[in-house]
């Protein structure tokens, strides 16, 4: 079985990540774009640290008899792989659209001294 | 025409719109076969009338995004345009067909007599026929519906509406902040936190000439998510104050 201080430890931290994600949404700091994957990653944690006979299940499926948390672990590094995987799929469209700007600024540039010059 | 004429009839008879700036904005992502029908219509409804199209850089008209800013950025770039332009009503008029300009008298009277800061035309206020949208998206619709009246306090029957006619204070609001995707929603709720006076008019709508609804069945589900978010986190704001034109 789980310890308890594990649960209460993995609660708290879980409950505290969505917390700090809405605040950071309320404050316009973060959008609800991608608030979405954290918000899900914090609420499925806190959810498998409180409901410790579940985890304790999920882990027998998995054939995880000698430390059930090791399952709460494993689910915490999928999701941060999903977010970060979806993070540079944002970051790689972002450059993109940044050497898009970048053309069009210089373009618009050159457009404008040209005006200017005539 | 006959018709033409009764809709220029109805429009000098809104008192002072002559005196006014107005510019009609029209979002046009990926919808080049429906706009320049959109464009015809506006033109016949009023000549002096201003309209200033933003698409994705797909057509070749007034405000060309370089790439797709989403409909909340476009609609958005719209508004800046109608701040800067020192215009003193803006109609929003879909690209995709589905608005009936010929209707545009019904929003812009709450606006023009002072009524009402945004005026929204509701295909769902009165019993009127016309085109309502498929039965799951009225559901959606129907729930938003609900949810945002209780918040703001007054009846509003169709929050996803486009169809909205804006003066200087709506105008300086939108061009100021503006939700990024799927707006309207969110943007009902905000002008009710800047004590923006909104009316909702009845009007018909028509279904979409072409394209596709920027909302197709797989992402309504991360709409109604990040929407139903978006209104519960902007709750915990601290009350906002009247947005000021030199904002």
């Amino acid at each position: 079985m789980t310890p308890l201080a594990v649960s209460i430890g993995g609660a708290l931290a879980s409950l505290a990540l969505v917390v700090v994600v809405l605040d950071l949404i309320r404050r316009h700091r973060l959008r609800e774009r991608y608030a979405l994957l954290w918000l899900a990653t914090g609420l499925v944690l806190a959810a498998l640290s409180i409901w410790r006979g579940g985890l304790n299940t999920i882990a027998g499926w998995l054939g995880v008899r000698s430390y059930p948390p090791a399952v709460l672990f494993a689910v915490a590094i999928l999701f941060i792989i999903a977010v970060l995987l979806h993070y540079s799929t944002v970051i790689s469209r972002l450059s993109d659209q940044n050497v898009l700007l970048a053309q069009k600024l210089a373009l618009l540039e050159r457009e404008q001294r040209e005006g200017a010059e005539r | 025409m006959p018709e033409l004429v009764e809709q220029r009839r109805d429009v000098s008879s809104l008192a002072g719109l002559s005196e006014l700036r107005c510019v009609a904005i029209v979002p046009a992502l990926n919808e080049e076969h429906t706009i320049q029908h959109v464009i015809d219509e506006l033109r016949a409804f009023d000549l002096g009338l201003d309209i200033v199209v933003v698409d994705d850089g797909r057509g070749a008209h007034v405000l060309r995004l370089p790439f797709n800013l989403g409909i909340g950025g476009a609609v958005q770039t719209g508004f800046k345009f109608a701040f800067e332009g020192g215009y003193d009503i803006a109609v929003r008029v879909d690209g995709d067909g589905q608005h009936d300009p010929s209707q545009l008298a019904r929003i812009l009277e709450p606006v023009l007599r002072g009524d009402a800061d945004i005026a929204v035309g509701s295909r769902f206020a009165s019993q009127e026929g016309g085109y309502r949208s498929s039965r799951s998206r009225r559901v959606g619709i129907r729930i938003l519906a609900t949810v945002v009246s209780k918040i703001v306090g007054q009846r509003v029957t169709d929050t996803t509406s486009g169809f909205q006619a804006l003066n200087r204070k709506g105008i300086a609001l939108f061009a100021h902040d503006y939700p990024h995707d799927y707006p309207e929603v969110e943007a009902t709720v905000m002008v009710f936190r800047h004590r923006l006076r909104l009316q909702e008019v009845a009007v018909t709508m028509r279904e979409r000439g072409g394209g596709t609804s920027s909302i197709t069945a797989l992402r309504s589900m991360y709409y109604m998510v990040k929407v139903l978010l978006a209104i519960f986190v902007g709750l915990f704001r601290r009350d906002v104050v009247p947005q000021e034109e030199s904002a």
